[in-house]
This record gives C-alpha cells, sequence and structure tokens, in this order.
C-alpha cells in the first residue's frame, strides 16, 4: 500500500524524512503505524529502530494515531508572551482534551510545538497545515466550530 | 501584453493567511467582476508588501496608493469609491509617518528589493527586474576565485546568527579538489521570533536561488539543497515552482549556458526540530538521519555531507549574493559600518504597535527601528525590555535603547546580533515569566546528545519553575548563572551554549523582578 509513495524515490536513506511526511499525510489519523515502519526498513535497507529513532526525534512525527486534526500551538517565547498560555487553557476546555491527547469523537489532537515564525500574528497555532494568528479566546470558538462543521 | 487601467498588488504571506486574504481577494474578484471591472483591473498575487501593519494589505498602481488592514466588509466600498469613481478610501490608506517610512525602506533594501512588487510565482517578473543577470554575469565572466574574493571583499557576513564571514567560508572550501561537492541553505529557521526567511523565501524565491547557483559554482558544487523547515508549507511550495522554471529556462541543469557548468537544486525537508539550524546537525537530518550535531573539527566545509566539502549558508546571507556581484563589493560595503557591511532585516514583534519586518542598514539603532519601523511601544505603554536575537539572545533595558544593531556594536555590550529578532515588551510583561519560556523552549529542544546539555537545561528549568512558583531563594539566581556558564563552556553545539546569554542578561538587568518573587 506504500507503493506509489515510494515510486517517488530512490530506495536511498536520504529521502527517509520525504517518505516519513508522505506516509504520515495519506494517513486519515496522521501517524506512521508500525507496518508503515516495517515497509520503509525494507524498502530503504535501513534498521526499524534507525526508523523510529528519526520519528521520535522530530515534533511533526507521531507514532499515534492521531485526530482528524492536528492542533499545534506555538508556545515559544514571543506567542507566550501574548498570552500562549490563555489559549492553551481555552482550547483544553472547549475541546476537553489534555496536551498530547485526541478528543473522544477523534475530531481533534491538541499539542504544542515550538515557534511557527509568524510572530508578528502572535499568539498563534497551526491546525494541519493552515495558520491561524492574532487569537483571542474568541477567536479559538470560531475556528474550532468551523473545523466542526466538517471543514 | 494586455492593458489593464490598474494593478493591484495583494501581498500573500503565512501572516495575510491568517488575516483572511484568500476570502478577501476572491470577494474582491468576484465584486469587480459584477461591476464589469475585471477587463481593466488586474489583480496580482505578490509576497509580501513589508508592511507595519499586520493583515491583508494591497497596493493599487499606477496610484500607488496602500490599503492597510483590510476586512471583507471593506470590499464594496474600496470598489466603488476607488475602482468605480476614482476616490480613495482615506480611512483604509496607509498612514504617515509610516507611509514615509515605508518608501524610504523601499530604497535601502537588497534582498527584499522585489518582495511585494513581483509575482513570486513567475520567474518572468524576477527577470524584468533584472533577475538572473548575476549569475550570467557570475557564469560566463568571471573565473569562481574572482567571485570568491568578490564576495569577501563586500565583508558579506552570515545572517543566520554567528556574524561568519561568507566569503571566508567559501574559500576554505573552494581549492579542495573532491568530485563531489555540496552547497547547502539552510532555511530551518527556527530561533523565536525570527521570519525573516520565510518572507524572503515567500517573496522572492528566485533571489535565493540566484545566490545559491553562485554560491555553488564558486566553491565548485555541482549540487545543492535548501533545507527548509517542515512548517513552512508555503515556501516550500513557491521554491519547488521556482526551481522548476529555472531548469525550464535552462539557468539551471546540464551545461548552463553552454558553459561546461552542470548545476542541480534540491529542496530538503525538516520535521519540527530546532537543533537542526546547527549546520552539522541540518547535515545529519539532509542525510536521512536524527538531527544531532557533529563534532567539529572537521568542519563542514571539508568534511559535510556524505563526508564530502560542504558549504552552508543562511538565506538571507545568500540572498545578497546576486547584486554583489552584480554591483559590485564597493557598492554593498556602502550600506552599514565598517566590519558589518550591508543590510538586515529585523523582526520585530511583541508589545509595539505596529508588528512586522523591515529591511534596513546594518547599524540602525534599535530604538530607531522600535519607534520608527515597529510603529513605537503600544499606546499609553513604556518600554522595559527588548529580547535582541531570539530566545537565545539578551535582554536590554532602557539604558541600552541607543545601541547600533550591528554585530561589532552589539559585542561591546556582551549582546548578540543573532537573527534580528526583537522582542519589544513593556512594563507590563513579567521578566520571571519570559525567562521561564526561553528555558522551556531550551529544555524542550535539547538534542539529548550531550549531557551539559540535556542535563543543565533540567536543571535550569527546575531552578526557574522553583522561583516562578516564589519558592527561590536569592542564591539560586548564582546557580542559574554558573550552571549556564558551565553549559556555554562545555556543551557540545550552540544549543547548549545558548542559554547563558538570556539568564546573565535577566538576571543582571532584572534582579528586583526576581527578587520580588521570593519575598
Amino acid at each position: 500500500m506504500y507503493e506509489e509513495i515510494f515510486g517517488k524515490y530512490t530506495p536511498d536513506k536520504e529521502n527517509l524524512l520525504y517518505i516519513l511526511h508522505e506516509i504520515q499525510d495519506a494517513c486519515p489519523q496522521q501517524y506512521i503505524s508500525s507496518e508503515a515502519v516495517e515497509a520503509v526498513a525494507e524498502y530503504l535497507h535501513i534498521t526499524t529502530s534507525h526508523i523510529y529513532g528519526v520519528i521520535t526525534f522530530y515534533t511533526m512525527f507521531s507514532t499515534k494515531p492521531r485526530g482528524k486534526n492536528v492542533i499545534r500551538l506555538c508556545e515559544s517565547p514571543p506567542c507566550f508572551h501574548r498570552g500562549s498560555e490563555r489559549m492553551l487553557k481555552k482550547l483544553a476546555s472547549m475541546l476537553d482534551v489534555k496536551v498530547g491527547k485526541t478528543t473522544a469523537d477523534g475530531l481533534f489532537t491538541l499539542e504544542l510545538c515550538a515557534c511557527l515564525g509568524v510572530c508578528g500574528n502572535a499568539p498563534v497555532m497551526m491546525i494541519n497545515e493552515d495558520i491561524y494568528g492574532d487569537l483571542t479566546e474568541e477567536k479559538l470558538e470560531t475556528i474550532i466550530a468551523s473545523y466542526k462543521g466538517g471543514k | 501584453m494586455k492593458f489593464y487601467r490598474s494593478h493591484v498588488l495583494i501581498g500573500i504571506d503565512d501572516a495575510s493567511l491568517a488575516a483572511g486574504v484568500k476570502e478577501f481577494e476572491a470577494l474582491l474578484r468576484s465584486e469587480l467582476a459584477k461591476n464589469n471591472l475585471s477587463e481593466e483591473i488586474n489583480i496580482l498575487e505578490t509576497g509580501t508588501l513589508g508592511l507595519f501593519g499586520t493583515g491583508v494589505s494591497m497596493t493599487v498602481f499606477p496610484e500607488r496608493i496602500t490599503y492597510v488592514n483590510l476586512k471583507i466588509t471593506d470590499v464594496t466600498e474600496i470598489v466603488s469609491e476607488h475602482f468605480l469613481k476614482g476616490r480613495t478610501v482615506s480611512r483604509l490608506t496607509l498612514k504617515s509617518p509610516l507611509k514615509k517610512n515605508y518608501d524610504f525602506n523601499y530604497k535601502n533594501r537588497i534582498v527584499l528589493s522585489n518582495s511585494g512588487k513581483i509575482n513570486p510565482e513567475d520567474i518572468k517578473d524576477y527577470l524584468a527586474a533584472g533577475g538572473y543577470e548575476g549569475w550570467e554575469k557570475a557564469l560566463l565572466e568571471m573565473k569562481p576565485t574572482e567571485i570568491v574574493e568578490e564576495v569577501k571583499a563586500s565583508g558579506l557576513r552570515g545572517r543566520g546568527g554567528a556574524g561568519f564571514p561568507a566569503g571566508l567560508k567559501w574559500s576554505f572550501t573552494a581549492p579542495l579538489e573532491k568530485d563531489q561537492k555540496y552547497f547547502v541553505i539552510n532555511a530551518d529557521e527556527g530561533e523565536p521570533g525570527t521570519f525573516k526567511d520565510r518572507l524572503i523565501m515567500e517573496g522572492d524565491p528566485h533571489k535565493l536561488l540566484e545566490g545559491v547557483m553562485i554560491g555553488s559554482y564558486a566553491i565548485g558544487a555541482t549540487k545543492a539543497y535548501i533545507y527548509i523547515r517542515g512548517e513552512y508549507k508555503l515556501c516550500i511550495h513557491r521554491l519547488e515552482i521556482a526551481i522548476a522554471q529555472a531548469y525550464e529556462y535552462g539557468i539551471i541543469g546540464k551545461n548552463i549556458f553552454g558553459s561546461g557548468f552542470d548545476l542541480d537544486i534540491m529542496i530538503k525537508i525538516g520535521a519540527g526540530a530546532y537543533v537542526c539550524g546547527e549546520e552539522t546537525a541540518l547535515i545529519e537530518s539532509m542525510e536521512g538521519n536524527r538531527g544531532n550535531p557533529r563534532s567539529k573539527p572537521p568542519f563542514p566545509g571539508v568534511e559535510g555531507a556524505w563526508h564530502l566539502p560542504t558549504v552552508v549558508n543562511n538565506v538571507e546571507t545568500i540572498a545578497n549574493v546576486s547584486e554583489i556581484i552584480k554591483k559590485g563589493s564597493a557598492w554593498f560595503k556602502g550600506y552599514g559600518p565598517e566590519g558589518c557591511s550591508g543590510t538586515k532585516v529585523f523582526t520585530i514583534m511583541g508589545d509595539v504597535n505596529l508588528p512586522g519586518l523591515c529591511e534596513v542598514d546594518m547599524g540602525t539603532p534599535l530604538r530607531t527601528l522600535i519607534d520608527e519601523f515597529g510603529g513605537g511601544v503600544t499606546d499609553g505603554h513604556q518600554f522595559k525590555a527588548a529580547l535582541v536575537g531570539g530566545a537565545a539572545g539578551v535582554f536590554l533595558p532602557l539604558e541600552r535603547l541607543d545601541v547600533n544593531m550591528d554585530y561589532n556594536s552589539l559585542k561591546e555590550y556582551s549582546a548578540v546580533l543573532g537573527s534580528g529578532a526583537i522582542l519589544v515588551m513593556d512594563e507590563r510583561a513579567d521578566i520571571v515569566e519570559m525567562l521561564f519560556s526561553i528555558i522551556r523552549f531550551f529544555r524542550h529542544e535539547s538534542c539529548g546528545k550531550c549531557s551539559p546539555c540535556s542535563n543543565g537545561n533540567t536543571l535550569l528549568y527546575q531552578l526557574i519553575d522553583k522561583i516562578r512558583k516564589g519558592k527561590g531563594k536569592e542564591e539560586d539566581l548564582d546557580t542559574m548563572i554558573e550552571v549556564s556558564l558551565v553549559m556555554q563552556k562545555t556543551s557540545f553545539c550552540a544549543l547548549g551554549q545558548s542559554p547563558y546569554m538570556p539568564i546573565y542578561s535577566a538576571i543582571t538587568n532584572f534582579r528586583e523582578d526576581f527578587l520580588a518573587r521570593m519575598k
């Protein structure tokens, strides 16, 4: 089932990060399964332990199933200064979920991340590939509602 | 070419996307169509307009009227007033004195000279602006050694943080005789508060590519990589387009311009790790490994990617190269003070009226940057501190506000220019909490390879957490300075060496704030 992705890359270790990104993006639960790791190891002729080492090193990868939408709230100094802690509280209470966990309905996973480089609009978060800035508690309500509506 | 009465440039970057620029543009297009103006008014998407307003902004040519902070509800008014009746909607225009700075700022731009003026997704726009003339000159009229010498003479220093002379770095690798050498761009911009490279790549990706081409030729590399952090989706997208166009036009590829020189440019994508901004960690990551830094020496210039000679340069550094080759090193030295020539892109955020970025002469005073380009400290509040250089930077108090922002002047205050991030804090800011946030960041990003960094950051985190909870003692402050100093002297790479500067500067300049938490 990963042949299509493998077909785009030569079997060289240097393509590992690209392949992992693609596998994770194609997975509805936004994670890299143990079956996927086995398949990548075979294709690239590297050990599964090397791949797990890489997956766990980078914050964008996950070995656990996640929600349909992954929320990544920036907690770096510029966002922290503009109230990211308040946004975190709001998100956690609104979604009734702890950091690193997925909501019961499987719609959202709440994560924290380092600087996203949109500091002029702090506080900032990313949902999947979209960036939301100048966050306020009211704005969070609207944004989350739009995803609940099936976005 | 089709003739239009007006051209409207809309800046598309992550910041304007966050402010809903796409919805705005769609509505503007449909409103123009409704009024039968689609054939008269041309809408172009461009990079950042470099304005000190956040939100959706656009410039209308030939009038050169710039509208800022636009809302969807403004569309009908703009179309009926400006485009139908020819009357400027003054309530939405960019106000002076900001306008003055905006114009002034543009004249001094090198790396952002095209940003906000051209369509970054069309190579023809870049060519029309004089693009790839530097590459043509370098490849057809200059020897690689002459290019290295020219860049050396320009005094261009690394804009990623360390400030190492770029020409000198190239001169170590250029003479090495190897079958394969690599030219690598560090676009893993992760220093908190820094987003200059993102705006350069989003606004004018070809300018970076032109620098990559010249640099690769100068050091004799036939393969170049741009390592971008995985979060920068728009940058990746625009660079992919730019690279494909460059191949299509024969500007890269085999036997370029009949010179016999081959060059391939490829993109590598990161996956979220601050330490990968360290050049040897970046190389490890490029090879498909964990981003643990390597021991130096050997330096990458001698033994880098796949153990072959590799030059790693920052995006902003290389975006200067084409103009240096085109206009000469003497022209470049006309910007900035002796020893720190050129311009610098600063990002200004926090408690200012208009957060954003600007490109100014190196050595521009911090006060000017905050007051004129950042629109001043948030109305009704007083300046307390500026964190200059990102998380690995320094807290500067009011007394240091007149420092000139260049490598040498900042060094006198034991401060660093770093990546050019300026986080302004007013009297409401809590320095203890800010330092906590910085240490938490380093603790999270430490790669765990060496003990001074991994254990040191954990210890620092415990101490600052104790202090912020009101359980600290005064001697904890000295312990923090001592621990971070040991880390600075013994850590394997720059990450572990970094906490000392923010810790020392916060505690010495704002000791009272820490003591107040202990009462």
